[in-house]
């Protein structure tokens, strides 16, 4: 059982369904305010979907600083396990924990419906329950869920295998290369658009988000994911 | 102001709709944001230079956005 802090902002709004997901998962799952400075020794820690502060001045511009974002800087630099959901992830990013920014959707819409994705990489610790290639359907709800990055930071992505999900048949909001979720170098910090608490169980359409928890408590999967890598050559960057 | 080589939807969406007012002389739109901050400088120099990091650090994401400082005395 690992210890998985849901860190909780004002305006998070799938931090209740976030931490009932990794409950499912079998995870020791708890809230953390955004004035702790303290995960409680967390193993992982997630930073859910909603509007935190508003989405003022740009999505997670202001959430970034909230005084949790120090000991969530510290967990990632250390290798500790960082997942961004959403608004999670856009605020990674703009804490630079992440590369890139999430931008207006193309067409100015906010989305909310299932989409599709491609999962790309099985080798972080929120998808080695996976398999490579493996096609998912997801929810989405986001209004800047655009990801942009430059053209050689895209290109570094893509080199290095950073490109975690990948929406398939259609890219709803016009990302760069279809991406939906991006890891670190480091692979321990992942964020992704699509949000897989919300397809966790089948009462809710699907169960295609689960393994995202479930990743997070399948050990032996990591030493398994390690040598697919090796014969790979694409743990180099780790 | 959204970097020029970024996709602008919203200030596509302007530059339609100033076409189908008329103004057909309208090139590209870029739609941006406009901040005024009030604070206490001993120059002009000084306020800039704030500005510049306020800019730096937060009221600017430098992967997509670009920043003009203007200083205007009260």
């Amino acid at each position: 059982m690992r210890r998985v802090a849901v860190v909780v902002f004002p305006g998070s709004n799938c931090d209740a369904d976030t931490l009932d997901a990794a409950h499912a998962a079998g995870s020791d799952a708890y809230y953390v305010w955004h004035r702790d400075t303290d995960l409680r020794q967390a193993d992982a820690v997630i930073l859910p979907g909603g509007f935190s502060y508003g989405d003022y001045l740009r999505s997670g511009a202001i959430a970034r600083f909230s005084p949790v974002m120090q000991a969530v800087a510290a967990h990632a630099r250390a290798g500790g396990e960082v997942l961004g959901v959403c608004n999670g992830f856009q605020i990674l990013c703009e804490a630079g924990l992440l590369p890139g920014a999430l931008m207006r959707n193309a067409r100015l819409k906010f989305l909310s419906r299932p989409v599709r994705v491609r999962v790309e990489a099985t080798d972080t610790p929120f998808t080695r329950a996976y398999e490579r290639g493996e096609e998912l359907t997801v929810p989405i709800a986001h209004g800047d869920g655009r990801y942009v990055a430059d053209a050689e930071t895209a290109a570094l992505l893509e080199a290095g295998g950073q490109v975690v999900w990948r929406y398939t048949g259609e890219n709803p909001n016009g990302s760069t290369n279809d991406i939906a979720g991006v890891c670190s170098a480091g692979r321990n910090v992942v964020g992704i658009m699509p949000h897989p608490e919300r397809r966790n169980a089948r009462v809710l359409g699907g169960e295609d988000g689960a393994r995202v928890f479930f990743s997070l408590e399948a050990r032996n999967a990591t030493q398994h994911a390690g040598d697919m890598r090796a014969v790979d050559g694409r743990h180099l960057r780790v | 102001m959204p970097r020029a080589s970024l996709l602008d939807p919203q200030g596509q969406a302007v530059q339609h709709a100033l076409h189908a007012l008329g103004f057909t002389s309208v090139g590209a739109v870029r739609a941006g944001k406009h901040l005024v901050v009030e604070l206490q400088a001993a120059s002009r120099e000084e306020a800039a230079a704030r500005a510049r990091a306020m800019c730096d650090r937060f009221l600017a994401n430098p992967v997509t956005e670009d920043y003009l400082v203007a200083v205007e005395t009260a």
